[in-house]
């Protein structure tokens, strides 16, 4: 095998230092989740929300009659509505780490509230110190998400750096990965790899469609997302969400890394 | 239906009718069912490929509401099989003398109020399912073991569960269950505006998601009679090919983690990454999502850096894939696994670069030309030998083929707009098709009376591949069942919907 050998020091280093400072995310120029300015949203046309397929924004009633709702948590980032909208109140971005400890926080509300919990973080701290062990559960994938989830151990991301790993035995993991909206027939599947693992354990939506179903939840044959059915811990929006996004989420959970949204508000 | 040549027979015509096509050299497709009439009548249609540059033949028969059966032609034409059953249980047609009359993609324990295709069934209405055990063939014979595998499986896979008979190393039958997955994603299509469609056809195989995104595009302009610019035409070829390409050298990765060839997979799963970043640089998303519409383009493409990127990528793809070709631990792992026959390969339904490896030289972008491949000369590469190192080295030589493809295109592509106008014509029909990654993708749409759609078929080509392959695995040992999968390529997500 010398000629593998060789060819392995030729090519070198490939993986990038993120999340460290000077390492580079990637993809600057991937789209993320388009970001909504409400000081521009006049007339209520309801541009947006007609080509919104999975019904991340519609309007709800206030004081001064109504108003759009965002929900991240719905959003599958096809850009529609930021080429629907008259007046640019929502626009493309490059925001991508939308990993969350609420459901809440994906939602898009006036005024900031107060920062996330914490607690969950600094258990999950005294258990694992900095290293980590998952069992990943596709509950009915459209497979994007798991291209993304196999990207992490290519030379690039190559997760094992941070002292993440895959697991194939649910008794060696911590944390459970699912994907996909949870259809009927991955619902049993999903719960006895649940039951499966020892305590403490943690469960991550991964992507729209595990965080709420996304472009495929419901219907005759899908539920609405994972916490229809198990705790969740993190919520992972982004259909997929990039790799970054989910190195992010992962370091979330341990509280390597800080939330990036509240109120479905990104801070900037 | 616009893109094929029609046929109206009344059902018992059918069979006499698909065994003429046979006996002709032509080869069935698929079959489906929808609704033209709810409560009325359900339809079912035929799709059949002729040769080269012929058009498409598409035969219909009405049968009535209240109690539509037809005779199975899966005994005749296996590869049949999977559609007719699953029509049985998505539309409700029986199909009389199946030889396998057993459920498949709807789980034992699934009982829907009546078939969840119809138009009248609810599309929120979720169906009663209670676990009951599987219905597999039985086992005689005191030596021969029984292995569940999955459906939750090692690593990063997708949900399937592979049932073993075995004994000792040698596997006697691989049965496999599959569609954990299935969404019923051709009824959410069902009242759907054909603009938002395309964000429902992305996502029916994440990493195939310009094959059906095109294939579905195209059966909609087929159905409202629209032409896209030429400028388009040219970015959707660069776009099919970009896709060919990530998905390849993905394969490469997984098939050197199989073999167990370390570098091999480290360095595949590196370019796979490259070539995505590329994806990402050039349309914003690494799945090349949101960039295809019905009548062309969302948006203009630059291509002017990407024969550059694609350049600094070249030498390192062929030094890869010619490395492999010299390892001899890895090709004793892949020449003669897996053998699949041309016969079997060709009654079965075998697709894409494992039909090819199997000596079927058919290519829906050289056979039936779309986007710009009629513009733009292009090998198709085709083996005999049809094992895993075949369907190795077909890729291999797509490999190339699309990068020449690529450059080629980004130097000829006219200036020009990337769109035209569209308008959704009520009652439209239309077949779309495209030869993906895994092999050929068709699209049959149905419009409404309000132009939104009605009824949307998806041929995808993992649903074709992963009834074939369980045939490569009887009579094989364990130590190959992991290469083997591998070397086909397939995607449960596809086949599932
Ligand atoms: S980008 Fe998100 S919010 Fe906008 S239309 Fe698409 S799914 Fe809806
Ligand atoms: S979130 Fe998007 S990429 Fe992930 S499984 Fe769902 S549809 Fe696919």
């Amino acid at each position: 095998m010398p000629v593998w050998t060789l060819y392995g020091i030729r090519r070198g280093i490939a993986t990038t230092s993120w999340p460290k400072k000077d390492g580079a995310v990637a993809q600057p120029e991937v789209l993320g989740l388009p970001r909504y300015h409400a000081d521009r949203c006049r007339d209520n046309c309801r541009a947006c929300a007609d080509v919104c397929l999975p019904g991340a924004l519609s309007f709800e009633s206030c004081q001064t009659g109504e108003r759009l709702a965002l929900d991240y948590g719905k959003c599958i980032g096809c850009q529609l509505c930021t080429e629907a909208c008259p007046n640019d109140a929502l626009t493309k971005s490059n925001d991508w780490a939308f990993g969350v400890r609420n459901r809440d926080d994906l939602i898009w509300a006036e005024a900031l509230k107060s920062p996330p919990a914490e607690e969950v973080t600094r258990k999950i701290q005294k258990y694992f110190g900095r290293s980590l062990h998952i069992r990943h559960v596709d509950a009915g994938s459209c497979n994007g998400c798991e291209s993304e989830l196999q990207a992490l151990n290519n030379p690039y991301y190559n997760l094992h750096r941070l002292g993440i790993f895959f697991t194939p035995s649910p008794r060696f993991a911590d944390l459970l990965l699912v994907t996909g909206p949870v259809t009927y027939a991955m619902q049993g599947p999903l719960r006895e790899t649940y039951n499966a693992m020892p305590e403490p354990r943690w469960v991550m939506a991964m992507g729209t469609c595990a965080v709420s179903g996304g472009a495929s939840g419901g219907g005759y044959s899908c539920g609405h997302g994972v916490e229809e059915f198990l705790p969740v811990d993190i919520y992972v929006p982004g259909c997929p969400p990039n790799p970054a996004a989910m190195i992010h989420a992962l370091l979330l959970l341990l509280n390597r890394a800080s939330q990036h949204v509240q109120g479905g508000q990104v801070a900037h | 239906m616009k893109g094929a040549v029609e046929r109206v027979l009344r059902p018992e015509e059918i069979p006499q009718a698909c065994d003429d096509l046979m006996k002709a050299g032509a080869r069935l497709q698929m079959t489906y069912a929808w609704f033209p009439e709810p409560g009325q009548s359900v339809e079912v249609a035929y799709l059949a490929v002729t040769a080269p540059h012929e058009p498409f033949l598409f035969l219909r028969c009405s049968l009535p509401a209240d109690s539509p059966h037809l005779q199975s032609l899966a005994p005749q034409i296996p590869l049949l099989g999977w559609y007719e059953r699953e029509i049985q249980e998505l539309c409700g047609v029986i199909f009389d003398g199946h030889p396998e009359p057993r459920p498949l993609v709807l789980h034992e324990g699934a009982h829907p109020s009546m078939p969840p295709l119809d138009p009248r069934y609810q599309p929120d209405e979720m169906m009663p399912f209670t676990s009951e055990p599987w219905d597999r063939p039985p086992v005689e014979g005191d030596d021969v073991q029984t292995l569940p595998f999955g459906p939750v499986r090692a690593d990063v896979l997708e949900s399937a569960q592979i049932f073993f008979y075995y004994i000792g190393e040698a596997i006697l039958h691989c049965h496999p269950r599959l569609f954990f997955k299935h969404r019923g994603m051709e009824k959410r299509f069902e009242g759907t505006s054909p603009s938002l469609g395309v964000v429902l056809a992305e996502r029916i195989s994440g990493v195939d998601s310009i094959a059906h995104s095109l294939a579905y595009c195209q059966a909609i302009e087929a159905a409202c009679g629209c032409e896209i610019p030429e400028r388009a035409r040219y970015l959707r070829t660069v776009l099919a090919e970009l896709e060919r390409l990530y998905n390849h050298l993905h394969y490469f990765g997984h098939l050197c983690h199989t073999t167990t060839l370390k570098v091999g997979e480290a360095q595949g799963k590196l370019l796979a990454e490259q070539s995505k970043q590329i994806n990402g640089m050039l349309t914003g998303n690494r799945f090349l999502r949101g960039i295809l519409k019905p009548g062309g383009l969302r948006r203009d493409l630059d291509l002017s850096t990407l024969p550059e990127m694609l350049n600094r990528l070249q030498p390192e793809i062929t030094t890869y894939l010619r490395s492999m070709e010299e390892t001899n631990s890895h090709l004793d792992r892949l020449i003669t696994t897996g053998h699949l026959p041309l016969q079997t390969a060709y009654d079965q339904g075998a697709t894409g670069p494992v039909k090819r490896a199997s000596g079927i030289g058919r290519d829906l972008r050289g056979d039936h030309p779309y986007a710009a491949y009629d513009r733009l000369t292009m090998n198709i590469p085709v083996r005999t030998e049809g094992d895993a190192h075949a369907r190795v080295q077909i890729r291999m030589e797509e490999i190339h083929e699309s990068l020449s493809l690529i450059a080629r295109a980004a130097k000829d592509i006219p200036e020009g707009p990337v769109s035209s106008e569209i308008s959704y014509v009520s009652g439209g029909e239309g077949l779309g098709w495209c030869e993906g990654a895994r092999g050929s993708t068709y699209y049959c749409v149905h419009l409404d009376d309000a132009g939104l759609l009605a009824r949307v078929k998806i041929k995808s080509p993992s649903f074709s591949n992963w009834r074939v392959f369980p045939l490569t695995v009887h009579d094989t040992n364990m130590m190959d069942y992991a290469i083997n999968e591998a070397s086909f390529g397939l995607t449960m997500a596809g086949c599932d919907r």
